[in-house]
């Protein structure tokens, strides 16, 4: 009854220990110099490395308490559309970034924590309202997206531009010249055509409504093929 | 600087283990949380040539520090108060819990090493947790404690020294939670 008979599973499965960075560093864990009786190697299984899914619900908690302490500058999602997974990054002012697939979701964050802050957090909150008005606009119950729109990232004439832009509706479609003119600069064509091609929030500025004279459609953020399917969908419904 | 997003999926499972290895499961998740807000405040100041999880690993270490001294001011429940968790089993380690993937995926601590650890002195307990668990190298260990890199493998040295004592078979003696109580046959 009162001998100890603990029993140690040295080979937790799932244990990793993490590789180091640090050249000449001594793996912990190992027995160095069979001088620590396996202590090394029992201590490091004692706890074993945590898996993903032990963080899950710890970040979405860091991400609820960053939204209430006014620390989370940047909250972001992945949506998916039929022009391919969207990212949407919103700030304490409104959305500031909708980002398609071929610009790289990864290198877009790090564009925002540089443009913007690195207090960058997957968050539900606040990019719910967006990803639900995004899923009704391709599902066609929607013309019309009713969010606060943060356009710090674009600056001068672009912001003016997409100032105009968002006054043309849903189905409609102007040229890059009559976008020009409406901003106050009728020769400024191609600064226009600028605008619409480095614009932060696609779609809900919807810089796809706007064509070349001749009819042809133009360049777009998201490839032409993206521009096509949103005018298709626009003129169907 | 990184988005924030991806030092938490870079540190955050170290930063986990470490709570962990400190406290316990009951009181790790408040204290994974604390650091990484704290961690989030500070981030934007922070200088570019650190080392990220030496800094995180500071962070939890001062938090698990302040939740030791708040378990220490509260009243102690029945035993002796040495225990990492109530339902620790028979075998030492404390059962995965079956349905809740979060506590699968941190899985079974082994409670008589922890006990054990948490014996040590705070210098000690702290070098070998991490060096060992964080993985951090002296360097590190050192900035994390205020010592030199020398100081940190000494006394990550007479940590191990001291656990291979209290684990031997025949040695455990001063660690009373490792051994049951002896029981009238």
């Amino acid at each position: 009854m009162g001998t100890s008979t603990a029993k140690h599973n040295h080979q937790t499965p799932g244990h990793q220990t993490p590789g180091h960075q640090t050249p000449g560093h001594q793996t912990p864990g190992g027995s160095t110099a069979g001088d620590d009786n396996g202590v090394t190697s029992r201590l490091a299984a004692s706890v074993p490395m945590p898996g993903p899914e032990a963080l899950v619900a710890l970040r979405a908690r860091l991400a609820a308490e960053a939204e209430a302490e006014g620390l989370l500058d940047v909250a972001h999602r992945t949506v998916d559309s039929p022009i391919g997974p969207l990212l949407v990054a919103v700030t304490y002012d409104g959305l500031a970034r909708v980002a398609f697939e071929n610009e790289g979701h990864d290198e877009v964050l790090e564009e925002l924590a540089a443009a913007i802050s690195p207090r960058i957090l997957a968050a539900p909150r606040r990019t719910d309202p967006v990803a639900r008005q995004l899923d009704e606009y391709f599902t066609g119950r929607r013309r019309h997206f009713d969010l606060e729109v943060d356009l710090r990232l674009a600056r001068g004439f672009r912001r003016q531009v997409l100032d105009q832009l968002r006054l043309v509706d849903f189905g409609h479609t102007v040229s890059y010249s009559d976008l020009a003119l409406a901003a106050g600069s009728p020769r400024a064509v191609r600064a226009a055509g600028s605008a619409c091609a480095t614009n932060p929030v696609p779609l809900v500025v919807p810089c796809h409504r706007v064509v070349r004279s001749d009819g042809s459609i133009g360049q777009y953020r998201g490839g032409p093929e993206a521009k096509r399917t949103l005018l298709a969908l626009e003129s169907a419904a | 600087m990184e988005p924030f997003d991806r030092v938490v999926e870079e540190h955050g499972a170290v930063v986990l283990r470490v709570c962990l290895a400190l406290l316990g499961p009951d009181e790790a998740h408040d204290a994974w949380s604390d650091t990484f807000l704290a961690a989030l405040r500070a981030y934007p100041r922070l200088r570019p040539d650190s080392n990220v999880e030496g800094w995180l690993v500071t962070i939890a270490h001062n938090k698990a520090m302040d939740a030791l001294r708040r378990r220490s001011r509260a009243p102690v429940p029945a035993g002796d108060g040495t225990e990492l968790s109530p339902s620790v089993g028979s075998d030492g380690r404390r059962p995965a819990a079956g349905d809740d993937p979060a506590e699968a995926a941190i899985g079974q601590l082994d409670c008589t090493v922890l006990a054990a650890v948490r014996a040590l002195p705070p210098k000690q307990q702290a070098a070998v947790v991490h060096h060992y668990l964080a993985d951090l190298p002296y360097t590190e260990v050192g900035a994390v404690l205020g010592t030199s890199p020398e100081a940190a493998r000494r006394s990550a040295a007479d940590g191990i020294a001291a656990l291979r004592v209290a684990l031997s078979p025949t040695g455990a003696s001063g660690l009373p939670t490792s051994r049951p109580r002896p029981r009238k046959r």
